[in-house]
């Protein structure tokens, strides 16, 4: 081993705000500017460990790319299978959109069901790192159930926050791994508020706080993977659906990654964001040509995406533009049209967030800010067994039937469907 | 003594106001501006505030009604 692959990979944090440099420690907010922290690498020694071939040998998960994250080599992985998703060519989707090459990445299959495995997994192994033994969260679904899941297999103590009037069910994903689930009364404000002040005082590990220059880098393997899966090469152009804004930017920093080590060539994907209409902040600001980031009050069906004050916003205007990428929003009966076309095209049930994807992509094409010709990726980032409420009066009931083979065909012969002209025949 | 990280929001009404300062003085804190950007029609200020718990508690509520919206600094934390 070279002197330099024995160095270690990671700098420590920068500001983002003033580039005021850290060391590597649970701190996301600059002391100075309280700006946020990011994760700093040496791409020289990353460069020297990194190939192409090394990936491609390594784990059936997202950790074939660790030399891309912020662990130590002897870390011990918190690793439930996060990653390493299909990414589907699509077919039919693509014909009724109208495009030539579209790939679906998809991130329901994770074994919580959503991308949040990959960042949860970087902030368990980075709190395990640290001495932390108590992981902790604020969600409302899909994180709390990432957070719950990896607690539950490094073997320490969860504490998820949720808001008090969040129905039970929503809940349950994270329930079944046994954390201590606190209900907080107050509305979404205190709520927020509370968790920013219990991870001001308490010595754990909240992933998506006090760890969140470490969770936040998870997010680059859906950059990685879409890479390697196309053969190494960038798509044209990726549609990611946006909340906090974090993903975002971090795909982006992925494919800037891949090509700054030259594992990529220099040319970078169009970055474009789908928000729900009822909480589009970024899309907002893009719209009216700012960089100003006016917060909301969310009231979407989209509930995974329903951040009001999105804490990288004004970073994803900068990538937007960077990249020569584009906004869109989603009205609800359109988010529930995307669920639909995207699971009757391609067998693919994703959650709301999905279907704001696959609808705003629809309108990306047709306003032209999506070319026809470009290798298009779309971000598919949760499974919609989580809000089968969104379109559960949109289903057609079943055909009742008695148990005989005459009521069948009675039934069979009054469908309007081609099967049925078929079978006649 | 408390000390918190907060952002504060203005709407286009209360820039011209100096609510930072009539909040210090009416809660008895300390504020120490980090960031901001304030123009003609709207503004952002990312302060810390130091105080006593239920003062801060307090001023955030009062500051609250008046318009402004009030964030940690790290945006919304709750995640779906």
């Amino acid at each position: 081993m070279t002197k330099l692959a024995a160095k270690n990979h990671i700098v420590g944090l920068k500001c983002k705000e003033c580039a005021r440099r850290y060391p590597e420690t649970a701190l996301h907010v600059c002391e100075f500017c309280f700006g946020p922290l990011e994760v700093e690498y040496d791409y020289e020694v990353i460069c020297q460990r990194a190939s192409r071939k090394a990936i491609e040998a390594g784990p059936r998960s997202m950790w074939r790319y660790k030399d891309f994250l912020p662990v130590q080599p002897d870390d011990q992985l918190v690793d439930i299978g996060a990653g390493l998703t299909p990414l589907v060519r699509s077919k039919n989707l693509a014909e009724a959109l109208g495009l030539d090459q579209l790939y679906l990445k998809n991130d329901c299959v994770n074994p919580t069901y959503s991308f949040k495995d990959r960042p949860v997994s970087v902030a368990a192994t980075k709190a395990l790192e640290f001495g932390f033994e108590i992981l902790s969260c604020a969600s409302t679904g899909n994180l709390a159930g990432a957070v719950a899941a990896h607690a539950a297999r490094a073997g320490v103590r969860s504490f998820i926050f949720v808001p008090s009037n969040l129905e039970a069910g929503k809940i349950l994903g994270a329930a079944i791994y046994d954390p201590v689930l606190v209900a907080v009364d107050g509305n979404y404000d205190q709520v927020n508020r509370l968790c920013s002040e219990i991870a001001d005082r308490y010595h754990w590990a909240f992933v998506n706080i006090n760890m969140r220059p470490y969770y936040a880098e998870g997010s680059k393997t859906l950059a990685f993977e879409v890479a390697e899966q196309l053969g190494w090469r960038a798509p044209d152009h990726v549609v990611v659906p946006v909340a906090s804004g974090s993903m975002f930017t971090k795909i982006w920093k992925g494919f800037q990654e891949l090509a700054k080590t030259e594992l990529l060539p220099e040319r970078l994907p169009r970055m474009s964001v789908a928000q729900a209409l009822g909480c589009s902040p970024i899309a907002t600001a893009y719209f009216n040509g700012t960089f100003n980031v006016k917060p909301v009050i969310p009231d979407t069906i989209a509930k995974s995406l329903a951040i009001g004050n999105p804490a990288d916003g004004y970073y994803d205007l900068k990538i937007i533009e960077e990249s020569g990428g584009a906004a869109e929003t989603a009205t609800d009966e359109e988010i529930v049209d995307g669920i639909k076309l995207l699971a009757q095209t391609e067998g693919i049930f994703a959650e709301t967030a999905g279907g704001v994807t696959i609808a705003c992509l629809k309108k990306l094409i047709a306003s032209g800010k999506v070319r026809r010709d470009e290798l298009v990726v779309a971000y598919i980032t949760g499974n919609g067994l989580k809000t089968q409420e969104a379109v559960a009066d949109q289903v057609a009931p079943a055909i009742q039937v008695g148990p005989t083979l005459t009521s069948f065909e009675e039934a069979f012969c009054k469908l309007d469907h081609p099967a049925n002209v078929a079978a006649v025949a | 003594m408390a000390r918190v990280r907060v952002k504060f929001t203005f709407p286009p009404m209360l820039i011209k106001e100096p609510v930072i300062h009539n909040m210090s003085m009416q809660h008895n804190l300390v504020t120490n501006i980090r960031r901001a950007n304030v123009t003609k029609d709207k503004g952002w200020v990312v302060l810390e505030l130091e105080g006593a718990q239920d003062a801060i508690d307090g001023a955030i509520a009062s500051v609250t009604a008046m318009g402004v919206r009030v964030d940690p600094v790290e945006g919304d934390v709750i995640e779906g």
